[in-house]
C-alpha cells in the first residue's frame, strides 16, 4: 500500500507520524509525572504512530507509482476502511452481547475494574457507532464521492490521514473507557485531547471531500454527496459545541464541561439526537442513495423526493433533541418544540424510506434472489419503522411511559441493527466485489445466511426490549386499590430477566452473522480475480493483499 | 476553463454553507434562550458546592459509568414523585459539570439517594450488591475499598470548575487536598473544612476504615450528598424576583 | 436580563416559524422547478451507467 504513495507523500506521512510520536511521548511523560491515566494514552499514541511509521519505512524504498495511477480511482483507503469497519463490528458487537449477558447474569465477568458493566457499555456503543459505522462511512464516502464526481481523490495522503487518524481516535476512546477515562457525555465520552485530535482529522476529511467535489465534471452534485457532506459538516459542529470543556490540567485526562445542569442536558441531547440524525441517518442515507440504485440497476425512484427529504431532515432534526428531556427540569416550551418537530420529522424520514422501496418496484425478483439487495430493502423498512417509532415516542404522554425503560433501548437497536447495520452490510457486500475486482462475493450462500441471522437477531432483540420496556413502564406506574404503588423497583427488575436473556440471544445471532460476513469478505479478497473481472485489472498489483 | 472550475467549486461551497446555515439555526434558536434562563428558574442562594471529597466521588461515579443505569432526574410525574421524592429542579444541578441526569433506569433513580441508606449499607452494597439485595444485577465494585484516593491534584479540579462557573473560593482551592482527607477523618481537625463548606458537611469515615481515604470513601460521600446540596425542591417555590 | 430571555424566546417562537416556512418553500421550489428536471434525471441515471474511470 505504501508503494502506491509518491515519495513526497511518503515523506509527509513520516513527518506527521514523527510529530505524533513526539506528542505521544510528551503526553506519556506529563501523565507519568502526575500518575494520571493520560500516561497510558501517551504510550498508546506513541506505539501507534511508531507502528504505522515502521509500516511506511518498510515500503519507503519501493519504486514510485507510475503516472497511470491517475487514470483510475484511488481505492486503497476504501479497501482498508472496509476491513477495519468489519473488525470494529465484531469487536463492538461482541462487547455489546457481553454486556447484554451481564444484565441477565451480572457475575459473568472478570473481577477487575476494566470489565465492569459501566466501562464496557461505552466500549460497545463507541465500537459499533464510531468504529463500525464511522469507518464504513469514511470508506464508502471515498468510494462514492469519486464515482459520483467522476474525479480521483485530489491526493493520496489525506485519505490515509483521515482513515488512520480516525481510528486512532476510536482506539483512544475505547481504551479510555477501560482505563476509566470518560467525560460521561453519552456518545461523546472521549476526553479533551482525543476530541481535539478528532477535530483535526475531521477538518481534513471535510477539506478532502470539498476538494474532490471541486474536481468533478458535472456541475450538479449527486444527492448522495449532499448527505455525506451534511454528515461531515454537522457532526463537526455538534462535536465542537458539545465537547467544550476546561481540562483540570493539561497534564491530565480529566476535564470539566463548560455547561452545567439544564444547559448541559439540552446541549448533550441536542448533540445526542443529532448524532443519530447526521451520523447514523444522513451518512447512511448517502450510502443508500448510491448503493441501492446501483445494485438494483435502476435509478432512484424520485430524485426530487430525495432533495426534499434531505432539507427536511437537515432542518427538522436540529429541533428534536429536547424530546429526550420530557417532564424534566427543562422549560416546557422547549419540550413542546422538540415534540412537534419530532412528529414532523416523520415526513422527510418516510420520504426517504418510500423512495428506497419504490426504487425496488419492478425489481422485486432481484430482491428475492439477491441477499445483498435484500439487506438494503430490509434496512429501508427498518428505517421507516424506527423513524415512526421515534416520532411516536417523542410524544410527551408516550414518553412518560417509555422514557428510562428498555423501550428506548429497543428503539435504538431497531435503528442501529435494523437500519444502520443492515444498510452497511448490504453496501459492503455490494462494494467489496467492485473494489477488489471480483465477479461476486466468495459465497452468496453465506451472504444469505448472514441476512437471516441478522434479521432474526434484530427481531428477537427488538421484540424482547419492547416487551420488557412496556412492562417496566407499566409496573413503575401501577397503583393498587389503596392508592399506593404496587411494585417495588426490584419487582420490575426481576420481571425483566427472561427478556434480558432473549435479548442477549438475539444479539448473539447478530454477532455470529457479522463473523460470517467477515469470513466471506476475507475469502472474497483472497480469491484470485475472476475471468470476467471488471475493468482495468492490469493496473492492479499482481499480488493484491487485503488491508491489514 | 478557470471559469468553469470556479463555478463548480463555488457550488459545492454553497451547498456546504447552506447545510451549515439550515442546520445550525435550529439548534441556536432552541438552545440560545437556555443560556439566559437562570433568571427565570428558581434560585437557591443557600446552595452548597461539592466538597473536594464529594467531587472526587462524583468523578468515580463518572469513571465507572454509573450514569448508564441510574438517572438523577425525577420527572414531574406522580408515580416518580411517590417513588423517589420531590421532582428535580433545574437549580439542583446548577453546579453539575457535566449533568448526570441519565437516560435509562436499569437501576433506580438516585437524585434523592443521600441519607436514604447507611454508610455501611452502601459500602457492603458496592462491594457485592448481591450480599445486600440478592436479586440485584449491579456490578461489584470491591476494588474501590482497596484503591487509595488520589487527592494530590484536587485543587486543579476545583480551579477548572471555578473557571466554568462554580463559586469555589481561593481558600477552597488551596486546601482542596487537606479538606478531602479531613472529611473522611473525623478525628482530625475539621474546623477549616466546616468553615469553608458549611455546617451541613458530612464528616465521617464513610467506608468504616479510619486509617485511609479510599475511593470507597469518596464515592459513598458523594452518594450520601445526592439531593442534599439544596433544599429548594422540598420548599414551596420561592417567589421570583 | 429577564427581558432578554423573553425576547429570545419570543424571537425563537416567531422567527422560527417563518424561517421554517421559507425554508420549505425554497426547498420545494428548487426540487420541483421544471428547469431542473433534466439535470436531476441525468444525475439519477448517471450513477447507474458510470464507466469506472475518472474524467481526467
Amino acid at each position: 500500500m505504501v508503494s502506491g504513495l509518491t515519495i513526497s507523500e511518503r515523506q509527509r506521512s513520516m513527518a506527521v507520524l514523527i510529530v505524533l510520536a513526539v506528542i505521544g511521548l510528551v503526553m506519556a511523560a506529563a501523565g507519568a509525572n502526575r500518575a494520571d491515566p493520560m500516561q497510558a494514552h501517551g504510550f498508546l499514541v506513541l506505539l501507534f504512530s511508531l507502528g504505522v511509521l515502521c509500516f511506511v519505512l518498510n515500503g519507503y524504498f519501493e519504486p514510485e507509482p507510475s503516472a497511470t495511477r491517475l487514470t483510475s480511482y484511488y481505492d486503497d483507503p476504501s479497501k482498508a476502511g472496509i476491513v477495519i469497519a468489519m473488525l470494529w463490528a465484531v469487536f463492538g458487537m461482541f462487547i455489546g452481547d457481553w454486556v447484554a449477558w451481564l444484565l441477565a447474569f451480572p457475575d459473568m465477568t472478570f473481577d477487575a475494574a476494566w470489565s465492569s458493566f459501566g466501562r464496557l457499555r461505552p466500549a460497545h456503543t463507541t465500537g459499533v457507532i464510531f468504529g463500525f459505522g464511522g469507518n464504513a462511512l469514511i470508506a464508502t464516502s471515498f468510494h462514492v464521492m469519486q464515482r459520483t464526481s467522476r474525479a480521483r481523490l485530489p491526493d493520496q495522503f489525506s485519505p490515509w490521514f483521515v482513515l488512520i487518524g480516525y481510528n486512532l481516535f476510536c482506539l483512544l476512546a475505547v481504551s479510555g473507557y477501560f482505563l476509566g477515562i470518560t467525560q460521561s457525555k453519552e456518545y461523546a465520552e472521549p476526553e479533551w485531547y482525543a476530541d481535539i485530535w478528532l477535530v483535526i482529522v475531521w477538518v481534513t476529511y471535510l477539506v478532502l471531500y470539498l476538494r474532490t467535489l471541486a474536481r468533478r465534471k458535472e456541475p450538479h452534485i449527486y444527492v448522495a454527496n449532499w448527505y455525506y457532506l451534511a454528515f461531515i459538516l454537522v457532526v463537526a459542529i455538534l462535536h465542537v459545541v458539545n465537547n467544550l470543556a476546561v481540562p483540570a490540567s493539561f497534564a491530565g485526562a480529566k476535564s470539566y464541561s463548560l455547561f452545567s445542569g439544564v444547559q448541559d442536558a439540552m446541549t448533550q441531547w441536542w448533540y445526542g439526537h443529532n448524532a443519530v440524525a447526521f451520523f447514523l441517518t444522513a451518512g447512511f442515507l448517502g450510502m443508500m442513495y448510491y448503493y441501492l440504485p446501483k445494485r438494483a440497476g435502476r435509478p432512484i425512484y424520485s430524485y426530487r423526493m430525495s432533495i426534499i427529504g434531505f432539507w427536511g431532515i437537515t432542518f427538522f432534526y436540529m429541533w428534536a433533541g429536547s424530546h429526550h428531556l420530557h417532564y424534566t427540569a427543562l422549560p416546557q416550551w422547549v419540550q413542546t418544540l422538540g415534540m412537534t418537530f419530532s412528529v414532523m420529522l416523520l415526513v422527510p424520514s418516510w420520504i426517504a424510506a418510500a423512495n428506497a422501496l419504490l426504487t425496488l418496484n419492478g425489481a422485486w425478483d432481484k430482491v428475492r434472489d439477491d441477499a445483498t439487495l435484500r439487506f438494503m430493502m430490509m434496512a429501508a423498512i427498518f428505517y421507516g419503522l424506527s423513524t415512526f417509532e421515534g416520532s411516536f415516542m417523542a410524544i410527551r404522554s408516550v414518553n412518560a411511559l417509555s422514557h428510562y425503560t428498555d423501550w428506548t433501548i429497543g428503539h435504538v437497536h431497531a435503528g442501529a441493527m435494523g437500519w444502520v447495520a443492515l444498510i452497511t452490510f448490504g453496501s459492503i457486500y455490494a462494494v467489496v466485489p467492485w473494489l477488489w475486482k471480483r465477479e461476486r462475493m466468495y459465497s452468496p450462500v453465506l451472504v444469505e445466511a448472514h441476512f437471516w441471522l441478522a434479521l432474526a437477531g434484530t427481531l428477537i432483540y427488538v421484540f424482547a426490549m419492547w416487551n420488557s420496556g412496556i412492562i417496566q413502564g407499566l409496573m413503575w406506574r401501577t397503583y393498587n386499590d389503596s392508592g399506593t404503588l404496587t411494585y417495588s423497583f426490584l419487582d420490575s427488575m426481576v420481571a425483566m430477566h427472561p427478556y434480558y436473556v432473549a435479548r442477549a440471544i438475539g444479539g448473539l445471532l447478530f454477532l455470529i452473522g457479522a463473523i460470517v460476513g467477515c469470513y466471506n469478505i476475507w475469502m472474497t479478497i483472497r480469491r484470485p480475480s475472476g475471468a470476467s473481472a471488471l475493468t482495468d485489472d492490469a493496473l492492479l498489483p499482481a499480488n493484491l493483499q487485503p488491508a491489514e | 476553463m478557470f471559469g468553469t472550475h470556479y463555478r463548480i467549486e463555488r457550488k459545492s461551497i454553497m451547498l456546504a454553507v447552506a447545510i451549515m446555515v439550515v442546520a445550525s439555526i435550529g439548534g441556536l434558536i432552541e438552545i440560545a434562550p437556555l443560556f439566559t434562563i437562570d433568571d427565570t428558574v428558581e434560585s437557591d442562594p443557600k446552595m452548597r458546592v461539592y466538597t473536594p471529597l464529594e467531587l472526587a466521588g462524583r468523578n468515580i461515579y463518572i469513571r465507572e459509568g454509573c450514569y448508564a443505569c441510574h438517572s438523577q432526574m425525577i420527572r414531574t410525574l406522580q408515580d416518580e414523585v411517590e417513588r423517589y421524592g420531590p421532582y428535580s429542579l433545574a437549580v439542583e444541578s446548577k453546579y453539575d459539570h457535566p449533568m448526570l441526569w441519565g437516560s435509562k433506569r436499569t437501576g433506580p433513580d438516585l437524585a434523592r439517594l443521600g441519607g436514604k441508606y447507611s454508610d455501611q449499607w452502601h459500602t457492603a452494597h458496592l462491594k457485592n450488591p448481591r450480599d445486600v439485595v440478592p436479586q440485584s444485577i449491579m456490578p461489584r465494585y470491591n476494588w474501590l475499598s482497596e484503591s487509595q484516593l488520589q487527592t494530590k491534584y484536587l485543587g486543579d479540579d476545583l480551579r477548572a470548575l471555578r473557571a466554568v462557573g462554580v463559586p469555589y473560593t481561593d481558600a477552597m482551592i488551596e486546601n482542596a487536598t487537606a479538606d478531602a482527607v479531613a472529611q473522611a477523618s473525623p478525628d482530625d481537625d475539621t474546623a477549616g473544612l466546616v468553615k469553608r463548606y458549611g455546617e451541613a458537611t458530612q464528616i465521617r469515615s464513610f467506608d468504616g476504615d479510619k486509617g485511609t481515604v479510599s475511593e470507597m470513601d469518596a464515592l459513598v460521600a458523594y452518594l450520601q450528598v445526592l439531593g442534599k446540596l439544596s433544599d429548594a425542591a422540598h420548599q414551596p417555590p420561592a417567589p421570583t424576583k | 436580563m429577564d427581558i432578554a430571555h423573553h425576547t429570545l424566546v419570543a424571537f425563537a417562537k416567531s422567527f422560527g416559524l417563518f424561517y421554517l416556512l421559507a425554508m420549505a418553500a425554497v426547498a420545494l421550489l428548487y426540487a420541483c422547478w421544471p428547469g431542473n428536471r433534466s439535470r436531476f434525471d441525468k444525475a439519477a441515471r448517471d450513477i447507474i451507467e458510470d464507466e469506472d474511470k475518472p474524467w481526467r
